[in-house]
């Protein structure tokens, strides 16, 4: 990591580099006792896009929380046009030619677009708003931009794609020299992106430098010039998108050195899982925008891995399994019988359980103590007016501390007290007590420690053993081989491959999720 | 000697601290104005006094703060109340003055029975248009809280009605065992609450969903079924306390029952250290938040102000508690002491 | 995961694109309501097409017409105001004390005046700056302004000053018809909002709050400076409103205006605005008063139904009006 700022390409790099518009050098940010950036350094250039690389927890968002003004800098320097700059305010980093435009649209849905694109600097005539001019500014941008929207519209009866677009021109009518686009893909169609992408390399031709953050690896090849990859809080390197392979990159996104992969022991028992009927079935299961149709079965006692990066569809598909979010299309068959889920409730009755990746929005009750939240589940399919027996509770909560090792091993805790592993570990409680059939575990080790992750890795082989079967998702790669009896890879919202492990190695997996593989030979029959 | 400051702290911490600790300091304030302010007497058999006065009164609002806890629990809120006791108090005058025997024990009871169950439907229909419709509970029960007053009107056909039935009245004047019947019933309410919340699952699952909607949802919660149990109860709740209002004058004004009962209600449930924001819920708190409503009503008089002022002490208590909860303000708080650490530490060592 | 906002660029979503009065279609319906109250009412009883009911309909609402206006700002930032009832009971009590202690009735004006401003500065710094919630800060501010009413006297006090009751009484005359100045006042209470949230800053940041107040302050408006603002310009409205019950009562009385703020909230909804703030329009509620003056003639007209019947139309009305809004708006998430 010593190669810091060297540009890693030479032919696309012009021989002298122009200076480049922001300079971010060494920046820190500590919270508490967790350091989310670790001497990061970001070089944005005028007439570029600069694609920002990583995976949960990398730093991505707060890097660019530090560099529009919302979070302060522990440590390091920031240089606009070579002076130096600090950023006390969100308001004071606009006024530096700093816009962003996050993923979820940061508009009022209920004024037009013009109004949108020009609230608070309205252009106004004897004190009041003159509608006319405003319109005409704003249809004149847009007309530059090259979006095709009337201004007097108002902003929701668009979809988000146009939303988007808007939220972009109001960005670049502020005369921006940086433009951030956070996630502006993730809920877009193909050709809604294409859009995008044509205003901004209208934007580029401008020289506005864009920071794009994006999950999917082809807008990113597509579009971005260079890239920043971060991980863990610290940088990685700065390459350039032409001189890098997406092999490479997926490496260095991910982050192990491939030879001491390959030699790593896998776990997982392969049993004799996978033959006769499939407990569960999906059938070209998808949702718009979300999750391309897809086909999963799963068979008793046995754990699926589905592996690709943040965005890749693996939640989704969790969530469809699930019916946390509903199917527009497809078909979903629990032992045979075909099923709608419209609700977690259905999935829960035909004995499914899920455990989100968002432990605390989606997972923890906070304010209720250890026992509760275990038996949320189990209470919730019984019932309010059938609640569990005192003498069942108590046990239930004890065997459970126990086999899982929570800890504090007190069942009256509060939940939000505990340590994130042990949250997790009451979740995992709160589902196997319910005593499902197929259990969906997403991300079930993220941001735990080591000893946790070590206990939850065995207690999944464990019950896979007994018959259990299992969906493991994971963006741990050795985790999700080392558990899964067979591997979905995911990529772009799609299934990409299914094969059974048997020496599955990270290395071909990241070929697969790099769009590089090899051959067919090995391939799920 | 970690014992006593285990009990030290476990009492500064409880949350009923600061709700019994008001209530404490608002009979204090009467004992001083009044030094026979607590003396209490035994005449007929009967216990005679201001403080059996005080729980006489705060049946009403206890009652009414009972349903509006769990549905504040829930995130939710319930103006309709008032509303819903004018009716509720309409309709078993209405029907007591219908039946055939005015005075009968039976009259009263039937006539009791059918007001409560207009009430639960009155209720449910609020959870209808909050869980099924998914409109908010403010705006929700808003609907109710207009048109309630003129069906009450309607029941009763404008008119101020009169009952002449000594069961019905009792409700409200009568005594059992030294005490007054009206507090007996919603003290009845507070424990078969409290069972009804604490040994079943309704009370944890309605401070799931409170606490973590999603969380809930993904959980198989049916926050549905839920949230439309407690609106019913809260209707529940508000029929009964209209019964005892009605029963304490003997007579329904359709225009004026249980007006702003409400705003007492959510006040007490606030003052008991239910936050409006959902989840956790005190019915002990509650308790003492209605008792010290009551007691605020007595104490005005007693130390010699207008009792109409009342509101205006209301207000102050109103912005006082939420202060309190405020995080806001207590972020506010906590800089301005940690900006005098010397204070902090000038304690005896 | 879940909280992306999911694109609906359905084709439902083309074909309302092309409607184009989309955001009119409340306030229409609200004036179709009216004029079809107004058309059956004409039909069934003699005197109700006489122009000078409608002028009456003006004169009689004037206060809630001005209460409306207030309530409408705290509602399109998707707040509520409670207190507003309470305001123009202390309004009517504070005008009569004062005059009956002799004040001249400028000075008198200018005393209601401050004291709603007051108020409502008060509720809107409890509301942004502690984050205390609208419905529970101007609960407080229900209870403070009825507190107030009864400590300045617990009688009623009749307001004799010539000046005023001259005022209260003095009309203009239209021809053969005329309207009295408080409905003047209440029109121009109407215009001037009508303009402040049409065409100023305050008057957008208005509703970029009722839209999205996350994004209002990313935007970088000024969402501190107006949210205290609505609240403010609700208490000012709520005291102008008690000055023209005052003409209108000719009395200080802490029993007055009882509900009113649910007559005022009423009217906002019936007019079409959105409760959960960002959609509606002065002029709708307005039209939302003169549907509620409307039907409570029609009532008087008949003498047969009583004047109960009022309050449960209304719910029925505002039943209506807030499950058609949720079924509007229920394609968004």
């Amino acid at each position: 990591m010593t190669q810091m700022r060297t540009p890693a390409g030479t032919t696309s790099v012009p021989a002298a580099e122009p200076q480049p518009v922001i300079e971010m050098r060494d920046i820190s940010i500590t919270f508490g006792a967790v350091r989310a950036l670790d001497e990061v350094s970001v070089r944005l250039f005028p007439g570029e896009v600069h694609a920002l690389m990583g995976e949960n927890g990398a730093g991505k968002s707060t890097l660019i929380k530090a560099l529009t003004g919302v979070y302060a800098i522990d440590a390091g320097v920031v240089t606009i046009d070579g002076e130096r700059h600090e950023f006390s305010s969100p308001a004071a980093a606009q006024a530096a030619g700093i816009s962003t435009v996050y993923q979820e649209v940061n508009l009022v849905p209920n004024l037009t677009v013009a109004e949108n694109m020009l609230l608070g600097r309205e252009p106004r005539r004897f004190g009041s708003i003159d509608v006319r001019e405003m319109n005409r500014r704003a249809r004149r941008t847009l007309l530059h931009l090259g979006i095709d929207v009337d201004p007097r519209t108002v902003l929701d009866e668009h979809p988000i794609a146009v939303q988007q677009l808007v939220a972009i021109a109001r960005a670049v009518d502020v005369e921006a020299k940086v433009l951030i686009l956070d996630e502006p893909t993730s809920s877009l169609d193909a050709d809604e992106v294409e859009k995008l992408f044509t205003v901004m390399r209208r934007l580029r031709e401008e020289g506005v430098a864009i920071v794009f953050v994006s999950h999917f690896l082809d807008q990113v090849y597509e579009i971005a010039d260079r890239m920043t990859i971060l991980r863990n809080g610290r940088l990685v390197e700065e390459r350039m998108v032409a001189d890098t392979t997406q092999l490479e990159l997926v490496r260095l996104m991910i982050g192990r050195e491939l030879e001491v992969l390959d030699r790593l022991d896998r776990a997982a028992p392969t049993t004799g899982a996978g033959s006769g009927t499939p407990l569960l079935t999906a059938v070209g299961l998808g949702r718009k925008n979300t999750l391309e149709a897809t086909d999963l079965a799963l068979y008793e006692g046995e754990v699926v891995g589905i592996a690709g990066l943040l965005g890749s569809g693996r939640t989704e598909l969790a969530r469809l399994l699930f019916g946390a979010d509903t199917a527009d299309t497809g078909e979903l068959a629990v032992r045979s019988h075909t099923r709608r889920l419209r609700s977690p409730r259905h999935a829960i009755d035909r004995r499914i359980a899920f455990s989100s990746e968002d432990r605390k929005a989606e997972g923890v009750v906070g304010d209720l103590t250890v026992a509760d939240n275990m038996l949320l589940a189990l209470q919730a399919s019984r019932g309010w007016l059938r609640p569990i027996p005192q003498g069942t509770r108590a046990r239930l909560v004890k065997d459970y501390i126990e086999a899982l090792d929570i800890r504090p091993a007190d069942p009256t805790a509060l939940m939000r007290n505990l340590s994130g592993g042990n949250q997790q570990k009451v979740l995992l409680a709160r589902w196997l007590i319910t005593e499902p059939e197929i259990l969906i575990l997403d991300e079930p080790t993220r941001g735990i420690d080591i000893g946790a992750k070590a206990q939850i890795q065995a207690k999944v082989a464990e019950l896979a053993a007994q018959g259990l079967s299992v969906v493991f998702i994971s963006a741990e790669l050795e985790e999700v081989l080392r558990l899964s009896d067979r591997l979905v890879v995911m990529r772009d919202r799609r299934k990409i491959d299914e094969r059974t492990n048997d020496d599955v190695s990270v290395r071909d997996v990241l070929e697969i999720i790099a769009g590089e593989t090899r051959s067919e030979e090995d391939t799920h029959a | 000697m970690p014992e006593p400051t285990s009990l030290v702290q476990r009492v500064l911490r409880h949350q009923l601290l600061w709700p019994v600790l008001a209530l404490f300091v608002l009979l204090l304030v009467n004992v001083v104005a009044k030094p026979s302010f607590l003396d209490v007497r035994m005449q007929d058999g009967h216990l005679y006094g201001n403080l059996i006065d005080i729980v006489r009164n705060s049946a009403p609002v206890m009652l009414v703060a009972l349903g509006m806890t769990l549905v504040i629990a829930t995130r939710g809120i319930d103006l309709s109340v008032g509303a819903i006791a004018a009716i509720a108090a309409a309709v078993a005058c209405t029907r007591i003055i219908g039946a055939g025997d005015e005075a009968a024990l039976r009259t009263a009871v039937m006539a009791m029975t059918y007001a409560v169950v207009v009430c639960i439907v009155l209720g449910a229909w609020n959870g209808l248009l909050v869980s099924v419709l998914g409109i908010q509970p403010i705006i929700a029960t808003l609907i109710l809280m207009v048109a309630g007053r003129g069906i009450s009107m309607a029941i009763t056909d404008g008119q101020i009605t009169t009952v002449n039935n000594p069961w019905f009245s009792d409700l409200a004047s009568g005594f059992v065992l030294t005490l007054p019947l009206a507090f007996l019933v919603a003290v009845g309410m507070v424990l078969f609450t409290a069972l009804l919340t604490r040994r079943t699952a309704l009370g944890m699952l309605i401070e799931a969903v409170g606490i973590n909607p999603e969380a809930s949802r993904l959980a198989g919660v049916r926050a549905r079924t839920i949230i439309w149990t407690v609106y019913a109860f809260s209707g529940l709740c508000a029929g009964l306390a209209g019964l005892v209002i009605a029963a304490n004058t003997n007579s329904v004004n359709a225009n004026s029952l249980g007006l702003w009962i409400e705003l007492d209600a959510i006040l007490a449930v606030v003052i008991g250290g239910t936050s409006l924001m959902g989840g956790r819920f005190s019915l002990a708190g509650t308790f003492v938040g209605a008792l010290f409503i009551a007691t605020l009503a007595r104490t005005i008089p007693n130390i010699g102000i207008p009792s109409e002022v009342n509101y205006l002490f209301k207000a102050v208590v109103v912005i006082a508690v939420c202060l309190l909860q405020s995080p806001k303000a207590r972020a506010l708080l906590r800089v301005r002491r940690s900006g005098t650490p010397t204070l902090a530490n000038g304690a005896p060592a | 995961m879940s909280a992306v906002t999911v694109p609906t660029a359905s084709a439902w979503d083309r074909v309302r694109t092309y409607r184009p009065p989309n955001r009119y279609l409340p306030i229409l319906a609200t004036a179709a309501l009216f004029v079809g109250l107004f058309g059956v009412g004409g039909i069934r009883y003699d005197g109700l097409t006489d122009p000078q009911v409608l002028l009456s309909l003006l004169i009689d609402n004037a206060f809630l017409i001005v209460l409306g206006v207030g309530m409408t700002f705290v509602i399109l930032t998707g707040g509520i105001d409670l207190s507003v009832g309470s305001v123009v009971a202390l309004s009517t009590m504070i005008a009569a004390k004062t005059l009956d202690m002799g004040w001249s009735p400028y000075l008198s004006i200018v005393a209601v005046l401050a004291t709603g401003t007051l108020l409502g500065l008060l509720m809107g710094l409890l509301i942004h700056y502690f984050d205390i919630q609208p419905f529970i800060a101007t609960l407080a501010g229900l209870f403070l302004a009825r507190g107030l009413t009864y400590l300045i006297s617990v009688e009623s006090i009749s307001i004799k000053d010539p000046t005023v009751t001259d005022l209260a009484f003095r009309t203009v005359h239209l021809g053969d018809y005329y309207v009295r100045w408080t409905a003047i006042i209440a029109l121009a209470t109407v215009a001037i909002a009508a303009y402040v949230l049409a065409r100023t800053r305050f008057g957008r940041t208005v509703y970029a709050i009722g839209g999205n107040e996350a994004s209002a302050m990313l935007m970088g408006l000024r969402v501190a400076f107006t949210k205290v603002g609505v609240y403010v310009i609700s208490g000012f409205c709520a005291a102008l409103a008690g000055l023209l019950f005052s003409l209108y009562i000719l009395s200080g009385n802490s029993l007055h205006a009882i509900g009113m703020e649910l007559d005022a909230i009423a009217a906002v909804v019936i007019g079409g605005t959105l409760l959960t703030g960002g959609r509606g329009y002065v002029v709708g509620s307005l039209l939302g008063v003169l549907v509620l003056g409307i039907i409570k003639t029609l009532i008087s007209f008949d003498g047969t139904l009583s004047s109960y019947w009022i309050r449960i139309i209304t719910g029925v009305l505002l039943l209506a009006f807030v499950v058609v809004q949720r079924f509007a708006t229920r394609r968004r998430p």
